[in-house]
């Protein structure tokens, strides 16, 4: 089994896969990666199955030196990636020598990167994932971040010549992400909690991402929403991309290590197909909100 | 089925929603929708999520639609349930009250003018029930708090709680799972964890199922203690068909 040692780890770089699922009544969350599309990208890329375990480096990627030949893509954020000082391409397959190395930098656009390895992440699958969730201890390299000195398992390259040379000729359209985004949300569960007047607000005003926004939930600042008695309900599921507005009226949207219950109201769900767009926002960008039924959300995403 | 409501959590889970108060008869449906849905196998169901007086389901929407899946879940009769016609499972819980796991203790006898004693008698006399688990893995919501002692939270949360704490908040009484900050009053902890990623079974307790806490001396809580870390002991589970 060759290895990938982790230099740098950057600011949040953990190991994640599509999520975990089936455990949400036992109090454990989804987690998984926060941008399904770049996740799949990344994976198509190095001709792996879907549902291999990647990194996902959040704003700043990290170093990573190889022990063996491999074969990767890195997806999502431009973190500008290099191999050994020379800048490598995004979307496409990087063949990637034993001790070569890695490196990435700060976000230049987007927010979250995708590296993906052929054969995927060889690290054990705790209750039907790899996915790492912090807070719960589990997935990834012993439910924590990745740190400088761990080294992460990967299978060792046995491909032919040939099959090398067919990943490696694949390509992708890079993707370019927007600072200030329309999002379409399907209104509901508790959006009756919410006065015409705060429901207007909703969707009628810029919010911009806060510096407080993580894995578990984004907190926009701009106008309060409005409630009629207050946003006390009891609690109830919270699915990804929950839009829970708190007694502030400032909406906190909730994402890949939510917690799987809460006790606020909400106003409406982010539609799954614009998330990846959303979660690649950092503090500062904006967002725009626009109503959509869920017949029509779902009518779209089956478009897909 | 009569008075419930479906909406949406976004385009891929579905809120089945039975009341909007915590009521035994409510969760009682809720756990009884899950069930009858498992057994049922609907297509295009993900996962299952039941809470106090709704159930998330998390759905394919390439498989089944919001309307079709609404169709489906409404031929389930809910007239049928009713509470306490099961089989109650109750996990007896050993719990060391006050010592070094239950410094609130103390304030709550001045709050509520009973002796801690007569505290612990009335928490420990109580079969509650799993309405729910959510916020931390493995945290239970428990339904079935004696009113006399009900007591307001801490107006300052505490920044780290350890594991295995028992606790009162409101009219709620639970445990925390992993070391966690929260606002509960404390009145003793358990030797047991209710989360072990590491366990076979991660999760000690099912919602839909009662637990009861047991008053035990702080060295039978070592001695339990010393058995869980040893993965040997297995708690006492009683099935009591009412």
């Amino acid at each position: 089994m060759m290895g990938i040692k982790v230099v740098f780890p950057g600011p949040l770089s953990t190991i994640q896969d599509a999520g975990r699922i089936g455990f949400l009544r036992a109090g454990i969350t989804s987690s998984g990666v926060m941008d399904q599309e770049a996740y799949e990208a990344a994976n198509q890329l190095v001709g792996n199955q879907s549902g291999e375990a990647v990194i996902e480096a959040t704003l700043m990627g990290p170093t990573l030196e190889f022990e063996e030949d491999a074969i990767v893509a890195v997806t999502g954020a431009d973190m500008c990636p290099q191999v050994d000082g020379i800048g490598a391409a995004m979307y496409e397959p990087i063949y990637i020598k034993k001790g070569q190395k890695l490196t990435m930098q700060m976000a230049v656009n987007g927010c979250r990167s995708y590296i993906a390895v052929h054969g995927g992440m060889d690290v054990p699958v705790v209750m039907n994932s790899r996915s790492t969730n912090i807070k719960c201890q589990i997935g990834g390299l012993s439910g924590r971040a990745l740190r400088a000195g761990d080294r992460i398992p990967v299978p060792e390259l046995t491909c032919s010549k040939e099959e090398i040379d067919r990943i490696l000729s694949r390509k992708m359209k890079k993707v370019h992400y927007d600072t200030n985004v329309i999002i379409r949300v399907i209104p509901g569960p508790q959006d009756d909690y919410f006065t015409e007047a705060g429901k207007r607000t909703f969707f009628n005003s810029t919010y911009q991402i806060s510096v407080d926004s993580d894995r578990m939930g984004f907190r926009l600042e701009g106008p309060e929403i409005e409630n009629k008695n207050g946003v006390d309900i009891v609690s109830d599921g919270i699915a990804f991309g929950a839009i829970q507005v708190p007694p502030s009226g400032k909406p906190i949207v909730l994402l890949a290590d939510r917690q799987t219950t809460g006790g606020y109201a909400k106003i409406g769900n982010l539609y799954t197909g614009d998330i990846p767009k959303f979660v690649q926002l950092k503090p500062g960008d904006t967002v725009r909100f626009q109503k959509i039924s869920v017949e029509e959300a779902q009518a779209e995403w089956n478009k897909k | 089925m009569t008075n419930v409501k479906f909406f949406p959590a976004g385009d891929h889970a579905m809120v089945v929603e039975f009341g909007s108060i915590i009521a035994e008869n409510i969760n009682q449906k809720v756990h009884a929708l899950a069930g009858w849905i498992e057994e049922k196998q609907i297509e295009g169901v993900v996962e299952l999520l039941p809470t106090f007086r709704s159930l998330m389901i998390y759905y394919d929407c390439h498989v089944v639609s919001f309307e079709r899946l609404k169709r489906k879940v409404s031929e389930f009769d809910d007239t049928k349930v009713s509470a306490g016609a099961e089989k109650k499972k109750i996990t007896k819980v050993p719990c060391c009250y006050g010592a070094r796991f239950g410094s609130d203790l103390h304030d709550m006898e001045k709050i509520l003018g009973i002796d801690k004693d007569e505290i612990i008698r009335i928490h420990s006399s109580v079969c509650y029930k799993i309405y729910m688990l959510g916020f931390l893995p493995g945290f239970v919501y428990l339904g079935g708090l004696d009113k006399r002692i009900e007591v307001p939270r801490l107006s300052s949360p505490r920044v780290k709680i350890n594991p295995g704490s028992v606790g009162i908040g409101g009219n709620q009484t639970g445990v925390y799972p992993v070391a966690s900050p929260g606002g509960w009053r404390l009145i003793g902890g358990t030797p047991l964890d209710f989360y072990d990623p590491d366990r076979e079974k991660p999760i000690l307790c099912n919602a839909g199922e009662y637990i009861r806490f047991v008053p035990i001396h702080i060295d039978e809580y070592y001695d339990i203690r010393h058995l869980v870390l040893k993965g040997q002991y297995e708690p006492e589970v009683i099935y009591d068909g009412n």
